[in-house]
């Protein structure tokens, strides 16, 4: 048992002791492609956002839609990972680490996505200068910025008695670790104190999380533009958000656990577990999105209708029914089978999935703005390669500097898979017997 | 210097827990230099967060306090008579040599990112030859309930006092949310630096400052036209009566029908007081709200 835990923290610790050439190989591609999407970037500040595809009235493209995916993204880890937390599931251990890192690094690039789409990023400071509580913008600012602290603040605290071990045991950069450690030796108050720390953060984060995702669907339910002007949106937001986060977390944990040999830790039960998860919230998705076109479509509203029938049947059918069909209705097939929800399986949906919930982001911001209230001559959008560029290139760069979080950091936290092998047993076994029926013998007999 | 890091890098070294907090719960148990860098990290954010944030709070209300004086200030609005209205063009050509509207070019033309703080709004019927065609002019309705100026997130957009809904293109980030959040479309987007022709940019007007590419910019109600006319009647000692305001605006002057009046909506007396409570009269999109300060005028209903 103890070899194999050995095994386990040595696999981990791995890309933190050296690096081979498939680190180099693909640190290569992926910088050849941020410098690509930098390039374009420069273009477009030195032409101005003309350079774009877009116009009057799509004053909003794919950079808006990137924003909502990536904050979507960010829904993963510190979520998912504290949900799991608050409700004591065990089998979260391994995989709480590799979600949160998803967190926080999604996050800065949903918030770079809106300085990539403003038309003078050198006046963002204006935000806070003259920041007016009024727009929803500002929510936004003051919800992201909060949980980006806030999933820094709950990466870190467990990371601490990793970077304790990685420390004493003189692995790597070690003055980094001795830095960051803050003179954690493990003592019993030291551990009392981080896991009540550890426990604050995880329900804190819970509804910092919700919180910015319904503002994020706010900056678009708070207009009059048809088809935004929703209800709904809020929850359907957050769902979805959840919904391509675990998403995204499972091809992060299935790369994690390819490339660093973990099959032994990540195990099939984890897929399983987070596959019936993501199941769970492909319905959700299903349900929000029937309710929102039965809503639409019965209420007959023209300004509505004219949205409505240009995503079914108009310029946008087939990223439309694409969406449908292969982001939410094949994933659901997929996870509804046990043998669908193998690792293979898993990654398959969530890869639909992903495409599926860009394109569902896409879908919300482009149709509404090519059909604006007045009868204006119709909108058109079709994105340029400078967009396309920067896209990617946040896309690599996100891709970058997960690999790189690795380098430093165990992707998998060490302590606490340790700590479940040696307490969860006994742990489980107690509350279990709390839940049994105490002093009803006399009614069976 | 590396001395120096190698010092910082000690502070945080673990070290035997000091017996001093032996009896106390406290979370902070290592040293006490650690703690004093928190405590003055902590400290300065704070400290820069209540320069930033506290005296703008107390400031902003006491200057509007001080702002609601005695006088009435006029309301400004316009009235738009489609009656009279003959699609010649006249209000579109004057408002950009009024404003120095820049000139987007045939290229960036096709790809819809033209500029018309005035515009006319066409509607067709029919195929051709047989086409029917109604224009419809649209300035910026000035909304009371604008809901461009809801969702600024820096204030560069405001309604003034006198009901003007004005930009402010210094301080526009070029988020583009007020062009996404009007609901008429009536705000225009810089997508490029600006562009004259050299006979043109001889031409400018003096009175209006050019924007740089990256802002938001719209239709301000020619409100220079109105400070200018004020200057000039405050220089010789004449009081301004509704006649002088009348056709003030640019697209107003320029009207050969006559067709755009403009005036103080707080008078009763004024041309578009009286205007506006005509049988004829409507506003673009009642239904949301918005409650535009562009009338609108026509006998007959705007779809043939």
């Amino acid at each position: 048992m103890e070899r194999v835990a050995d095994t386990m923290s040595e696999r981990v610790y791995t890309p933190i002791r050296r690096s081979g050439w498939k680190f180099y190989l693909a640190s290569i591609i992926l910088l050849g492609i941020v410098g690509w999407g930098v390039y374009a970037y420069i273009l477009q500040i030195n032409y101005g956002l003309g350079i774009t595809g877009m116009n009057r009235p799509l004053y909003w493209g794919i950079y808006m839609a990137n924003f909502v995916f990536f904050i979507g993204i960010s829904h993963a880890g510190t979520l998912i990972s504290a949900i799991l937390r608050v409700t004591q599931a065990e089998w979260r251990r391994p995989i709480t680490r590799c979600a949160e890192v998803i967190t926080v690094l999604a996050l800065m690039f949903g918030a770079a996505s809106v300085i990539i789409d403003l038309g003078r990023p050198d006046r963002v400071m204006n935000v806070l200068k003259h920041g007016r509580l009024q727009s929803p913008i500002l929510w936004d600012v003051c919800c992201i910025s909060v949980y980006l602290t806030g999933s820094i603040i709950y990466l870190y605290l467990p990371l601490i008695p990793d970077l304790a071990i990685l420390r004493d045991k003189g692995i790597g950069h070690t003055w980094l670790y001795k830095i960051l450690a803050l003179g954690y030796r493990g003592t019993e108050k030291q551990k009392k104190h981080l896991e009540s720390m550890i426990g604050i953060m995880a329900v804190l984060i819970i509804p910092i999380a919700i919180s910015v995702h319904t503002v994020v669907s706010y900056i678009f339910a708070t207009t009059l533009q048809p088809a935004w002007h929703s209800t709904v949106f809020g929850p359907y937001f957050v769902v979805g958000a959840i919904f391509s986060g675990i998403a995204g977390l499972m091809i992060a944990m299935a790369v994690i656990r390819r490339s660093l040999g973990l099959q032994g830790v990540l195990k099939n039960i984890h897929f399983n577990n987070l596959g019936l998860l993501l199941l769970a919230m492909n319905c959700i998705m299903i349900y929000f999105t029937f309710n929102i076109y039965l809503v639409e479509i019965t209420g007959n509203e023209p300004s509505i209708m004219s949205v409505v029938m240009q995503k079914v049947s108009g310029e946008y059918f087939i990223l439309f029914w694409g969406m449908i069909i292969f982001g939410f209705i094949v994933p659901a097939i997929i996870l509804a089978f046990p043998k669908g929800r193998s690792v293979a399986g898993c990654v398959t949906a969530s890869v639909l999935i992903l495409v599926g919930m860009w394109l569902e982001r896409f879908l919300i911001i482009v149709p509404t703005l090519t059909r604006t209230r007045l009868p204006w001559p119709e909108g058109f959008y079709y994105p340029t390669w400078i967009e396309w560029s920067i896209t990617a290139g946040c896309i690599a760069a996100f891709i970058f500097l997960y690999i790189l979080f690795a380098k430093f950091f165990p992707i998998v936290s060490v302590w606490e898979v340790k700590e479940g092998r040696e307490l969860a047993i006994p742990h489980v076994t107690e509350r279990v017997k709390e839940y049994m029926p105490e002093g009803l013998s006399e009614l069976d007999h | 210097m590396k001395k120096l890091l190698a010092s910082f890098i000690r502070l945080f070294e673990p070290k035997e827990r000091e017996e001093r907090f032996q009896s106390s719960d406290s979370i902070v148990t290592e040293g006490p230099a650690r703690r004093t860098i928190l405590q003055y990290l902590a400290g300065a954010m704070s400290g820069v967060f209540a320069f930033l944030y506290i005296p703008k709070l107390f400031v902003k209300d006491l200057l509007n306090q001080h702002s609601t004086g005695k006088v009435q200030l006029p309301k400004w609005g316009m009235v738009i008579d489609l009656d009279k209205c003959t699609t010649c063009g006249g209000c579109v050509v004057s408002c950009r040599a009024e404003n120095n509207v820049p000139i987007a070019g045939a290229d960036q033309a096709d790809k819809a990112r033209m500029i018309f703080w005035m515009d006319i709004l066409v509607e067709q019927e029919g195929e051709y030859p047989d086409i029917k065609m109604r224009g419809m002019p649209t300035p910026c309705n000035h909304c009371e309930n604008a809901p461009c100026v809801k969702v600024c997130p820096v204030g560069a957009t405001y309604i003034s006092e006198e009901g003007i809904v004005a930009q402010i293109w210094a301080r526009c980030i070029g988020c583009r949310y007020c062009t996404t959040a009007c609901p008429y479309t009536r705000r225009y987007f810089n997508w490029e630096a600006p562009q004259w022709s050299e006979e043109y940019k001889n031409q400018l007007n003096p009175d209006v400052a050019t924007r740089p590419k990256g802002v938001v910019e719209k239709c301000t109600f020619c409100h220079h036209r109105i400070r200018k006319i004020r200057e000039q009647a405050k220089i010789e000692g004449q009081a301004l009566t509704d006649e002088n305001f009348r056709y003030l605006p640019a697209c107003a002057q320029a009207c050969p029908a006559k067709a755009i009046t403009f005036g103080d909506l707080n008078n009763p007396n004024s041309e578009v007081s009286r205007l506006k409570k005509s049988p004829r009269a409507f506003h673009l999109q009642e239904e949301l709200g918005t409650n535009p300060k562009v009338t609108y005028l026509r006998s007959a209903k705007w779809k043939e």
